[in-house]
């Protein structure tokens, strides 16, 4: 009975306390149009690490996108050395999922809208991305340096 | 009597449209440079058309309406305002066809706006676009700063008295050199200075924070573009955010206010005219301006206890502030915390800044700094009138570069400008009010557009209604120019209709 007693405390606590964990995954939308609502909230955030992994002393910066809004996670070096892709143009990063702290404005990083990581976990690994030349591209290309080079004679005609 | 246009009128500004227009596709070479030192072949293929297509048009304008005339005043306006028409539909086409782009129509408004220097976006996925078309998309912006036209006098015009005409077309009145041609030539030798030491900056910056070499070096030389030219388009849909850095920011705001000062007063600077600074009117009014309206800002933000630190408070209301009022449009924050963290006040007060904008003859949309200052002298003029007995003689001066005597004529054309842009503001605002936006969320997006920031409150959007698009790429398009010379074109539309 009183095992049963603590379990249903922790979860009350835990659901209602200020540091209460919102183990559901949010958007990045959700997490910037009700920024107030979880702030210094334990969050779940989920996307692709892109740009670049800024790595600052035992730390690390790594911006992750989920589509429709990047977020700026901080981390601890060794966290972010599990990252091995970020997206590019011609790289698809890892997709990653973040359990971290949220802050509005956090008061240690002038005032950004980030997310301070505990934990990290590799959904989806990137990599490579090959460019396919689009054979369209080069046909319209050839017939339109054709008409150009047409036009051009018709021109050193009429100068004439 | 209204005079009806001829033919060769139609000729002349045919002319000399196609001959920016080959300038504008040889500005679509440097991307390709681009993509072959990084070996993107498919966004080389889309400048590539879009460089035939350029050409194409250009060569047919030149030969069909070959002429040895020189541009009148009309034909010279006309000439300015149709080239930026066709910057927007030329340099859309490598865009459109990048596939980054949802429809024609967002890649116009994209290209629009970075040639205008706005900074709004409707650009999809940017974090894996391509480096050929994002330089493209910083490139124009550093064209469009310094002036198409600007561009085309200086390097494919050989001195002709119409070159004036069109440089004023371009709302830059004021000669810093006694000849045009000069004067452009000098505006470039500036930025390109500034240049190479803003990109060494961001460059070191980016490397210390952590960035990769060659990322450090390509966002170093973006954000140089965009920051000097208070354009505000950025490498990653983040903004300025994606670096996290204060560094970067400090220096993003330098960038931001040597952009808003006029050439004239760079000029002046290096040749060791330091005191121009403090004297004259335009600084003098941009900073009263600068502290006023962070006063208004930070009792907003104070009041919203959104920032819980004084100096948080201030690195983030200063940074929005300047970005503003310069023009740029660059965000340290995401665009809908406008609206949900920042209350009316803050809002207000930005909105007041962007209104304002940098001085003339530099790269800021917006009224301008040294026509609310000769308002504020004809004000304080006024009000000495009343003041003093009625036989005391009256008389103002400022200091722009000289002393002037202030002329009803100087303030009637400041106050006609000032009014104009307070229309383009609301018309904006009412546009997006009937699109179904609360009145200050359209009132802070119009105003961003028509001065040509481009800070958004997140109104701007592919799902935005594509009226309120082409409502605010007319914006753009008119806020730019500065009205005269899209004025001209209706007129001259009036006078093929009604005149004789």
């Amino acid at each position: 009975m009183r095992k049963i007693f603590f379990v249903i405390l922790s979860a009350v606590f835990l659901v209602f306390s200020p540091g209460a964990a919102f183990s559901q995954t949010l958007s990045s939308s959700d997490l910037i149009d009700n920024a107030g609502l979880y702030d210094g909230k334990l969050v779940t955030f989920s996307g692709e690490a892109i740009g670049d992994i800024m790595k600052r002393g035992d730390f690390a910066w790594v911006n992750v996108s989920d589509g429709k809004n990047s977020l700026g996670v901080w981390m601890s070096a060794s966290l972010a050395k599990e990252i091995d892709f970020a997206g590019s143009y011609k790289t698809r990063g890892d997709k990653i999922e973040i359990v971290g702290v949220f802050h509005r404005a956090c008061p240690e990083h002038g005032g950004d809208l980030d997310i301070h990581a505990c934990s990290l976990r590799k959904i989806v690994s990137g990599g490579a991305v090959p460019e396919k030349t689009d054979f369209k591209k080069i046909k319209l290309s050839i017939i339109l340096s054709g008409v150009l080079f047409l036009i051009w004679i018709l021109t050193l005609f009429k100068r004439k | 009597m209204i005079l009806k246009p001829q033919l060769e009128d139609v000729k002349i500004i045919g002319f000399y449209l196609g001959k920016i227009i080959m300038g504008l596709a040889l500005a679509m070479v440097v991307p390709i440079f681009i993509s072959l030192c990084c070996w993107e072949i498919n966004p080389a293929l889309d400048f590539l058309v879009g460089i035939e297509i350029s050409v194409m048009l250009g060569l047919i304008l030149v030969c069909v309406c070959r002429t040895d005339k020189d541009l009148n005043w009309m034909q010279g306006m006309i000439v300015v305002s149709l080239s930026w028409v066709a910057a927007m539909l030329l340099g859309a086409i490598p865009m459109y066809l990048s596939g980054h782009w949802k429809s024609f129509l967002d890649a116009c408004f994209d290209a629009m706006s970075g040639f205008a220097t706005t900074g709004l976006v409707l650009v999809q996925d940017l974090e894996h676009i391509s480096y050929t078309h994002n330089f493209w998309r910083h490139w124009i912006m550093f064209l469009g700063g310094q002036g198409i036209v600007v561009i085309a006098l200086s390097f494919f015009v050989r001195g002709f008295s119409g070159a004036f005409k069109m440089y004023v077309g371009e709302a830059r009145e004021e000669k810093i050199l006694p000849n045009v041609i000069n004067t452009s030539r000098f505006i470039w030798l500036v930025s390109i200075v500034y240049l190479v030491l803003g990109t060494l900056a961001l460059g070191v910056t980016g490397i210390l924070i952590g960035m990769k070499p060659f990322n450090s070096l390509f966002h170093g030389v973006c954000i140089f573009m965009t920051a000097f030219d208070t354009g505000g388009f950025s490498p990653q849909s983040q903004s300025i955010l994606y670096y996290h850095s204060f560094a970067y920011e400090t220096i993003t705001v330098i960038l931001m206010v040597f952009g808003a000062l006029n050439f004239k007063l760079h000029y002046h600077l290096w040749a060791g005219n330091r005191k121009e600074l403090v004297r004259n009117i335009e600084t003098r009014t941009l900073f009263v301006s600068i502290v006023a309206i962070f006063s208004l800002v930070a009792v907003g933000l104070f009041q919203t206890g959104v920032y819980p630190k004084a100096i948080v408070l201030f690195r983030k209301g200063f940074y929005q502030l300047i970005s503003g009022h310069s023009g740029t449009g660059f965000q340290t924050i995401y665009a809908p915390q406008f609206s949900a963290d920042w209350n009316p006040l803050a809002l207000a007060g930005m909105i007041l800044a962007m209104s304002l904008g940098g001085a003339v003859c530099s790269t800021t949309g917006a009224i301008k700094m040294l026509r609310i200052g000769i308002l504020f002298k004809a004000f304080k003029e006024d009000l000495k009138r009343i003041i003093m007995p009625e036989r005391a003689i009256v008389i103002e001066k400022f200091h722009h570069i000289r002393d002037v005597f202030l002329e009803d004529k100087l303030v009637r054309g400041a106050l006609l400008i000032t009014v104009a842009y307070i229309i383009l503001y609301g018309f904006g605002a009412l546009v997006g009010m009937s699109c179904g936006y609360p009145f200050l969320g359209a009132l802070f997006e119009s105003t961003s557009a028509a001065a040509n920031v481009g800070l958004s409150c997140g109104i701007t959007g592919t799902g935005m209604p594509a009226a309120l698009k082409i409502t605010y790429i007319l914006q753009m398009w008119v806020g730019r120019l500065e009205f005269m010379s899209v004025f001209t074109i209706l007129g001259f539309i009036f006078a093929r209709i009604k005149g004789k």
